[in-house]
């Protein structure tokens, strides 16, 4: 399987946040997107899930299934968690797993419940999502990785909120997804603990330097 | 299909859970109904003659309440994002949503009226009537709303604009409400006409909502 983006550009509220940006992901391999703030970041990840149109160049997936569109097979952990305080941790999961799957068999609740204790959530399991701490919340967003399985993970700043213990935890599930034969772009500040992993280096907003950025390509394992 | 039984499941139990939903809709028809005899005084003969005209406005009131919160909710934490992603039509996953709204707000007002009726000197007849008109007519009214809580949520605006914008457009449906509940009682035209032409607004908003809904929000929130 290869993600890749060809002369991206994109605009939004009129600003050219980034223009003729190239990438190319292969299976089992990480690509890692860096640069400053507003320089686009997470308007690439949007772009990738299919959620901005891209103003112009196109994203192509080889190898993916072709019945499904990019966005359907990519997970897309953003800024926000998508969780409702009214709703206890296991029923927020097991919304998004059946949501997701589209299908309610008991094997994918049992991967609902596989995810909540790789990221050791399984005590908490009847708490109403209302009362987690904010580092509790991100690793219930990303017990949603595991409870599903996708090729594709998407993930936007995942660190943000996440004690030390907890982000090792997530490094072992991302070499875990990339051993097995998945793909990740991921936003980041910090360093993120994968070895061999490309990068892009997303440039400063229009009115900064580069204009007409030479294209960065970033591959492989 | 499950997918949509998931996101119909989980509305309707966050709906129950805080008590937002069900309890503070029928709190709030309560309250604008019994106003009403505040307002125009005691006089039982006018109460009577307008009693289904302020049950028909008080649950239009209140089923619009709680709707600006329909997609604003998904929309701040995030939700709105996984929903556009996924495979299921954004129309049905709208659809499923407001089944599980009109369930839980449409359905206990509908059960309050009569009750409220008894404030307004309604007749036994009357008070069927108007449930029986409210039944078939408050689909219509979140259907329709529904259009409107997205265009709040695509605008990024909350509070009163969505009563702004769907307020117009009911305005057929409390026509044909009012009118076939006062035909049940009074006459002179018979029920059947006002009533099926109320049936027919609701078939059509409820196809017509959901896909204007999908509409807003798809391009509102790129």
């Amino acid at each position: 399987m290869n993600l890749s983006g060809l002369d991206l550009t994109c605009i939004r509220g009129g600003r050219r946040v980034f223009s003729g940006v190239n990438f190319s992901v292969d299976s089992g391999a990480a690509l890692v997107l860096t640069g400053p703030n507003g320089a686009g970041k997470s308007s690439l990840l949007r772009m990738i899930a299919g959620l901005i149109r891209p103003a112009e160049g196109r994203l192509a997936l080889k190898g993916g299934d072709a019945e499904m569109s990019l966005g359907e097979q990519a997970h897309y952990v953003g800024h926000l968690d998508p969780l409702k305080p009214a709703l206890t941790v296991t029923e927020n999961l097991s919304f998004w797993a059946r949501f997701l799957n589209g299908k309610a068999a008991p094997a994918d609740l049992g991967l609902a419940e596989r995810g909540l204790d790789a990221v050791g959530l399984a005590d908490l399991a009847d708490l109403p999502a209302g009362y987690l701490s904010a580092g509790q919340r991100r690793r219930l967003s990303l017990a949603r990785l595991l409870a599903v399985p996708r090729p594709i993970w998407l993930l936007d700043e995942p660190t943000t909120a996440l004690d030390a213990a907890s982000q090792d935890r997530l490094w072992a599930l991302m070499h875990d997804h990339l051993v097995a034969g998945g793909l990740l772009v991921a936003a980041t500040h910090g360093p993120l603990g994968l070895t061999d992993c490309g990068e892009l280096r997303l440039g400063a907003p229009a009115g900064g330097a580069e204009p007409g950025s030479p294209p960065i390509a970033a591959v492989g394992p | 299909m499950t997918a949509l039984a998931a996101v119909f499941a989980r509305d309707a139990r966050i709906a129950i859970r805080i008590g937002g939903g069900a309890m503070m809709g029928v709190l709030f028809f309560l309250a604008v109904v019994t106003l009403v005899p505040f307002a125009v005084g005691p006089d039982l003969a006018l109460l009577r003659r307008i009693g289904p005209a302020i049950l028909w406005l008080g649950a239009l009131l209140a089923s619009l309440l709680a709707l600006d919160r329909l997609f604003a909710t998904d929309h701040e934490d995030g939700s709105l994002d996984l929903i556009l992603m996924a495979r299921p039509a954004l129309e049905l996953v709208i659809a499923a949503k407001a089944l599980a709204h009109w369930l839980t707000t449409g359905v206990p007002l509908i059960i309050a009226s009569p009750i409220l009726g008894l404030f307004l000197n309604l007749e036994p007849q009357a008070l069927v009537a108007t449930a029986l008109t409210l039944l078939v007519g408050t689909p219509a009214l979140t259907f329709i709303g529904v259009i409107g809580a997205a265009l709040a949520t695509a605008l990024r605006r909350g509070g009163l604009l969505l009563p702004v914008l769907v307020l117009p457009l009911t305005i057929p449906v409390l026509i044909f409400g009012v009118a076939a509940t006062n035909a049940a009682v009074v006459g002179p035209m018979p029920f059947e006409t006002p009533f099926t032409i109320l049936c027919a607004l609701t078939l059509m908003s409820l196809v017509i909502g959901p896909f204007a809904a999908a509409a807003a929000l798809r391009y509102g929130l790129e």
